[in-house]
């Protein structure tokens, strides 16, 4: 793990959706090694990918940035991008930064799972 | 040095804090005379790696200022966001560049009370009106974290600094505590606290 980073990431497969769990920190360092995981997700063609960050305690923007940048992808890919378990800090700079409209998001795994 | 926090790596300071007494004391390093009578005065490299350190300082000082949960990890974000762009775009991630956090608690006669945050640099300078967050609704990666810092603080300014360098104040005033409510209100249940 490069100098400073907090990050590790889960990467699990279910039927046809991957689910990423990154866990610890996305602060500046920590976005290149989150946005080489969700750019493995997105490699697996899965038509669904749940981005599960019920274990991230921090996140600023370059972290949202790479989130944006994955929308991007699903939308050009006909991928659906399920964000999940987000807790009220991270939540807020979504709020912040207007994108809590622009994603999908689910309280909780289990709920994104379950989404059709 | 007495009661300062430092760690050093090849004989050069990466993360310093001191108190105010050291601050006014001078020490002949700190060209930032600005900073003197600080409260708190942090000094660190360009590294990714301490903005974590500037981050949970300005958190546990203004939870001890009596701020709100939220508004404690919101300004913690803003000093993030505003060292994030100092790396990236100012040094362009030159990791042993020098960068000064100053804070001050605000406590004058009718004003309601907070804490200013001073933020320096030695990077290359731009003109203050060019440094803008992007338009939201235009959705695309970056751009973010000007947004964010003037969102969440009450008031940012930025200029340049006589000699070199940027400087970034941020004023963050304290909302009056709801009757029957405490500081820590806006952390449901804990749930996700960034202690």
């Amino acid at each position: 793990m490069p100098e400073g980073q907090t990050l590790q990431v889960g990467f699990e497969t279910q039927g046809e959706t991957v689910i990423v769990s990154p866990q610890g920190e996305i602060g500046y360092s920590e976005a290149t090694v989150f946005r080489t995981w969700l750019r493995k997700a997105h490699d697996s063609k899965s038509p669904r990918i749940i981005v599960d960050l019920a274990k991230v305690d921090y996140m600023n923007t370059p972290g949202v940035a790479t989130l944006v940048e994955s929308l991007q992808i699903s939308k050009r890919s006909k991928t659906r991008l399920i964000l999940c378990g987000m807790n009220e800090k991270v939540f807020a700079i979504f709020k912040i930064a207007r994108l809590d409209t622009v994603f999908e998001i689910c309280p909780n795994l289990a709920a994104a799972i379950s989404k059709a | 040095m007495g009661g300062a926090v430092r760690k050093t790596i090849v004989g050069r300071p990466v993360l310093r804090l001191s108190t105010q007494e050291e601050s006014s004391r001078g020490n002949g390093m700190n060209p930032v005379d600005s900073m003197k009578g600080a409260h708190v005065r942090m000094e660190l490299l360009s590294s990714p790696v301490y903005t974590s350190g500037a981050r949970d300082m300005v958190q546990a000082v203004t939870r001890r200022m009596g701020f709100a949960e939220l508004d404690c990890s919101q300004i913690a974000l803003a000093v993030d966001e505003a060292l994030c762009n100092i790396m990236r775009h100012g040094y362009e991630n030159k990791p042993d560049q020098p960068i000064w956090v100053g804070v001050w608690p605000v406590d004058e006669p009718g004003v309601p009370g907070g804490i200013r945050i001073v933020i320096e640099d030695v990077a290359r300078q731009i003109e203050p009106e060019k440094i803008k967050g992007r338009e939201l609704h235009d959705v695309k990666p970056g751009g973010l974290g000007v947004h964010v810092i003037k969102e969440v603080m009450d008031k940012v300014t930025y200029e340049k600094r006589p000699g070199g360098g940027m400087r970034l104040t941020m004023i963050k005033h304290q909302k009056p505590v709801p009757v029957g409510g405490s500081a820590s209100d806006g952390c449901e249940g804990g749930k996700g606290c960034h202690a």
